[in-house]
């Protein structure tokens, strides 16, 4: 009995395999399903948040007169109102605003990209990688920044009943509110960091193979187009999480 | 989508690369820019409230969705793989709701009933 067979035509029924319903390849399915875990990783983080909002005081007297207080949940525009070398002036969500559009400038070079891989431009793919990188990296430095201000607070501080002073934050007390609110700042901008860091070594890795021809060689740019698909889902979350932890 | 197996016999052309078509991401672009500037005009001038955190809401939905549709290209694959990802982000804004309001329930409870 021989050990193949030989088809006069080829199976091409819907179960003979060689199919695809979802006409994507597998990298970019993966990355999408990697996506659909990340996101609810981040959706937990920011449900938690909404939880420990919803299950404390809010502060509803006039917002004129908020004061820091570890009986009611902070205003986040009371909270994030610094501006670097402005000190002492109150800019509420100006430094955030800033923040958000250079996530979305960094969206636009990365999609600019993507599309110029389609053109095989290899020029252009490393032109839009080069803003790409620097956008994401000045996001980095903008939340370093916003990290260190939180951390060490300003002179105003919190006034505890007996007496003591409590300047920035910590995960154990923080000087705008209860210890949860900084708790959560730290984790979920932490997360939401250490994903536009990691988007910013994949970006320099695919840079470094467009330099060195790669992917003309390969025949396309997919790789860019799957890092591509990771670092919209970083501006994505920073939607949520400029709209979840900073306006409402 | 493209299907990148066509470009594999142009890949030492240099001289026949088709022009940029950039209108669509920069149209995105100033939707996403100009749905950002009209939460913050909101966020200045509106009174914190329900409706405010409603607006903010819808507004960061529709952001959202244009990030998703067209700078990740999810309104261009097949309805399977569009429903591979919005159904389960569904079941996200499920418990989201379900959770929220279980911290409304445990302040109330704290608040009221140890009174």
């Amino acid at each position: 009995m021989s050990t193949s067979t030989t088809l006069e035509a080829p199976n091409s029924g819907t179960w003979d395999g060689g199919n695809e319903p979802l006409k994507a390849s597998y990298g970019k399915l993966m990355m999408w399903f990697f996506l659909l875990s990340d996101a609810f990783t981040f959706g937990a983080f920011l449900i938690v948040y909404g939880l420990s909002r919803h299950k404390h005081l809010p502060y509803t007297g006039d917002p004129d007169a908020f004061t820091f207080s570890t009986q009611w949940w902070p205003i986040p525009e009371k909270v994030y109102n610094a501006f670097p070398g402005l000190h002492g002036v109150d800019l509420p969500l100006a430094f955030v605003a800033l923040m958000t559009m250079i996530l979305i400038l960094s969206s636009v070079t990365m999609v600019l990209a993507v599309e110029a891989g389609h053109r095989m431009d290899k020029n252009d793919v490393q032109k839009w990688l080069l803003w790409t990188i620097l956008f994401g990296s000045i996001f980095l430095g903008c939340q370093a920044w916003e990290w260190a201000h939180f951390i060490s607070g300003d002179e105003t501080g919190m006034t505890l009943s007996d007496g003591t002073q409590i300047f920035g934050a910590n995960l154990t007390v923080n000087q705008y509110g209860p210890p949860l609110f900084a708790d959560l700042f730290f984790f979920i901008t932490g997360f939401h960091g250490t994903h536009v860091f990691s988007g910013v070594v994949l970006l320099i890795m695919i840079f470094i193979n467009t330099v060195n021809g790669v992917y003309q060689k390969r025949g396309h740019y997919e790789m860019v187009e799957k890092v591509g698909l990771y670092w919209h889902f970083v501006d994505l979350v920073w939607v949520f999480v400029f709209t979840f932890f900073y306006l409402i | 989508m493209a299907m990148h197996s066509d470009h594999s016999h142009d890949f030492d052309h240099t001289g026949d690369i088709p022009k940029p078509q950039t209108k669509a991401i920069w149209r995105t672009f100033f939707i996403l820019v100009a749905l950002t500037a009209v939460e913050f005009l909101f966020a200045f001038t509106m009174d914190a409230g329900t409706l405010r955190n409603a607006i903010f809401i819808i507004l960061t939905v529709f952001k959202a969705f244009y990030i998703v549709a067209e700078f990740m290209h999810l309104k261009h694959e097949t309805k399977a793989l569009i429903w591979s990802v919005m159904l389960p982000m569904a079941l996200v804004v499920w418990l989201m709701v379900a959770l929220i309001s279980e911290g409304s329930y445990y302040f109330d409870s704290v608040t009221n009933y140890f009174k």
